[in-house]
Parts: C-alpha cells; sequence; structure tokens
C-alpha cells in the first residue's frame, strides 16, 4: 500500500484529474457519451455500452484482485440494502433512459458540446442529488434500512476466497462478451 | 497518431482501458472511480452560496462534505478528456437535439431540455438513493464483487431498458 500517496491530498488532486481526463478520452472514443449511443444500448440494439462495462470489469476485476492478492490495495465495495440498490437502482435506470446520459458521461457529453447534456442534465443531476440531500434524514431511517446487508461481496457471502469467484465470473463475461460479438448485436 | 483522430475506438478497447485505469486508481489513490458524490457535493456547495455554512450541518453534507475532493476533479477530467477526443476528431459540435430524438420528436430543443431536465433529476435523485452510478456501482463496484453494486446494476438497466421501452417503442412508435 502505498500510504504515503494516498495522504497527499494535492497530489491526488492532481492524479483524480489526469485519471479523468483518461476516462473522459476512453468514454467519448467508445461513444458512451452519445446519447443515440445510450438510448441505443437500453432499447438492445447497439450493445457498445455493456462491451464497455463488461471488458472493463473483466480487465478491472482482475488486476485489483491481483493488487489486493499482493497487498498493494484494499477493496472499498460500498454498502447496501434492498430498499437502496433495488429502489434507487430503479429510479436512476428511469432517469437513465429519460435522460440518455449517466452522471459520468454526462460530464464527457458536455465535452462534445451536446447542450441538452449541460443544460437538462447537469442541472437535473445536480436539483436530484440536492432534493436527496434534503430527504436523507428520512429515507435513511426508512427505505433505504430496509433490507441491510452492508459491504458484503459476494466472496464473502459465500465464504470463499475471492479468486473462487473471481476467476468463473470473468471467464462468464469474457463467455457472454464473445456470444454478444458472435451475433453481431 | 492516427488513433488519435480517429472518432470511435472499439469497444473493448476502450472498456479495458477503463479497466486498467482502475488499476491505478486502487493503487495510487486508494478509491474506486466513481462520479455521482461529485454532483451532490456541487449540489451542497451551490447551496452553500445561498444559505451559508449552515448547510455543512445537514446530515447528508457531514457525510459526504459539499467541497471538492478526488472524485469532483475526476469528473472535471472526464469534461476535459472528452472535449480533447471530440476534438482530436473532429468531433466537437454544439448540439440541441441527438439524432436520434429528432427522429422520434422532431427538432424540438425545448422539450428536449425540460427531458432531459426531468431525466437528470431522476438520475441524480437515484444515484444518491442507490449510493453511486453506472461507473461507481456498475463498473468499479461490479468488479469488486460487491453484492450492492450488482444488485444496483441490475436495477439500473432493468428501469432503464423498460423506461427506454416505453419511450420510443410505446410514445414514440
Amino acid at each position: 500500500m502505498l500510504r504515503g500517496l494516498h495522504a497527499r491530498k494535492p497530489v491526488q488532486l492532481g492524479l483524480a484529474l489526469l485519471v479523468g481526463i483518461a476516462f473522459g478520452f476512453l468514454l467519448q472514443k467508445g461513444g458512451a457519451t452519445r446519447y443515440d449511443v445510450i438510448i441505443g444500448q437500453l432499447l438492445l440494439e447497439d450493445h457498445t455500452v455493456v462491451r464497455i462495462m463488461l471488458s472493463a470489469v473483466v480487465v478491472g476485476a482482475l488486476g485489483v484482485h491481483l493488487l489486493r492478492s499482493m497487498r498493494l490495495a484494499e477493496l472499498h465495495p460500498k454498502p447496501g440494502s434492498f430498499g437502496a440498490s433495488v429502489v434507487g437502482g430503479l429510479i436512476f435506470g428511469v432517469g437513465f433512459a429519460v435522460l440518455g446520459y449517466c452522471p459520468g458521461t454526462v460530464a464527457g457529453a458536455v465535452g462534445q458540446g451536446s447542450m441538452d447534456a449541460l443544460l437538462g442534465g447537469v442541472v437535473g443531476i445536480l436539483i436530484g442529488a440536492g432534493v436527496f440531500a434534503a430527504l436523507f434524514p428520512r429515507l435513511s431511517r426508512g427505505v433505504l434500512a430496509v433490507g441491510d446487508f452492508g459491504d458484503v461481496t459476494l466472496p464473502r457471502l459465500f465464504k470463499v476466497n475471492e479468486w473462487v469467484v473471481v476467476l468463473p465470473v470473468t471467464a462468464l463475461i469474457v463467455l457472454l462478451l464473445w456470444w454478444l460479438h458472435g451475433v453481431g448485436a | 497518431m492516427d488513433f488519435l483522430a480517429a472518432s470511435r475506438w472499439s469497444p473493448y478497447v476502450v472498456g479495458a482501458g477503463i479497466g486498467v485505469l482502475s488499476w491505478f486508481t486502487f493503487l495510487l489513490l486508494d478509491k474506486p472511480i466513481g462520479c455521482s458524490t461529485a454532483f451532490a457535493r456541487t449540489s451542497g456547495m451551490i447551496e452553500k452560496v445561498f444559505r451559508g455554512s449552515k448547510v455543512d450541518e445537514k446530515e447528508y453534507y457531514r457525510k459526504f462534505p459539499a467541497e471538492i475532493d478526488w472524485e469532483w476533479m475526476l469528473v472535471a477530467g472526464v469534461f476535459i478528456g472528452s472535449f480533447l477526443s471530440a476534438a482530436a476528431s473532429g468531433g466537437f459540435a454544439i448540439e440541441w437535439t441527438p439524432a436520434r430524438w429528432v427522429a422520434a420528436f422532431g427538432i424540438t430543443p425545448v422539450a428536449r431540455w425540460g427531458v432531459a431536465l426531468a431525466g437528470g433529476f431522476l438520475m441524480g435523485l437515484g444515484a444518491r438513493w442507490a449510493g453511486g452510478c453506472t461507473s461507481g456501482h456498475g463498473i468499479s463496484g461490479v468488479l469488486q464483487m460487491a453484492v450492492s453494486s450488482w444488485l444496483a446494476a441490475i436495477s439500473f438497466f432493468a428501469g432503464g431498458i423498460a423506461a427506454a421501452m416505453l419511450i420510443f417503442r410505446v410514445i414514440a412508435g
């Protein structure tokens, strides 16, 4: 673990900007910053977005778990509950289809000149996030606490070594990508 | 350097590149890639302009302080990186209504703006409700095999596919 580096905040902010620039460059080159591509994905006509996400998951999962096995990185799984992850996820999903961008790609869409992303998307997300912050005290004692399971991961849930999950899951994702490629979708 | 000027790269190359970026964020920053808390923090920063420091006392902003953090810098970088990519390929263009919208609803920029605003509202609300977005849950959380992220990512696409089918196959159909 590079703890000295992690504690240096200005360096962290600078590195984050560089990672963001690379991330935005990749998202734009992949077409994921385009409304037409995201809507095509949600209509199941063009699987570009899923191909990008699943390729990232395969490469990321193998590398990050290897770093963890070498004690160079720690995992940071987010806590969740059915009330938060599923209900929030469905609200997000409807927003995903209505907006046609997500919180990362909306910033990229603004960078390529999409005004609906700037004046509609960014402004809407800021208002939605602000409303959530206002509702948070009530929600956190209500729906967000329903079916709470904490920050558990699949390996911990099944009480197995992480590679017992990571290797078969990444292999299955590669097969799924291969199949999607084969059917030309 | 022709590849920098290409308008599209293979989705597998792009995805693998994002996967490699996630190695670097875990190693160098001790953080998974994510985008949506940057919007929550910005919302709090804007509220502070009008209501002052009592905004910091809100329960949510005690958890996620309304200030510039690494994720905020990451989202700023996404904006810059996408601009550089679009500029390198000659793809930068001011656009009010995307082609797919025009095909379904005509050249209606005000309607598109209103719908994007409503969609953004639901997305901002849903992202903070679920505790992450397509990158924080959909990529970073899924690659960590987090149960919360697998459930959230499946819900993103279930809600998104249902709503997109309703909008484009029923309403516009």
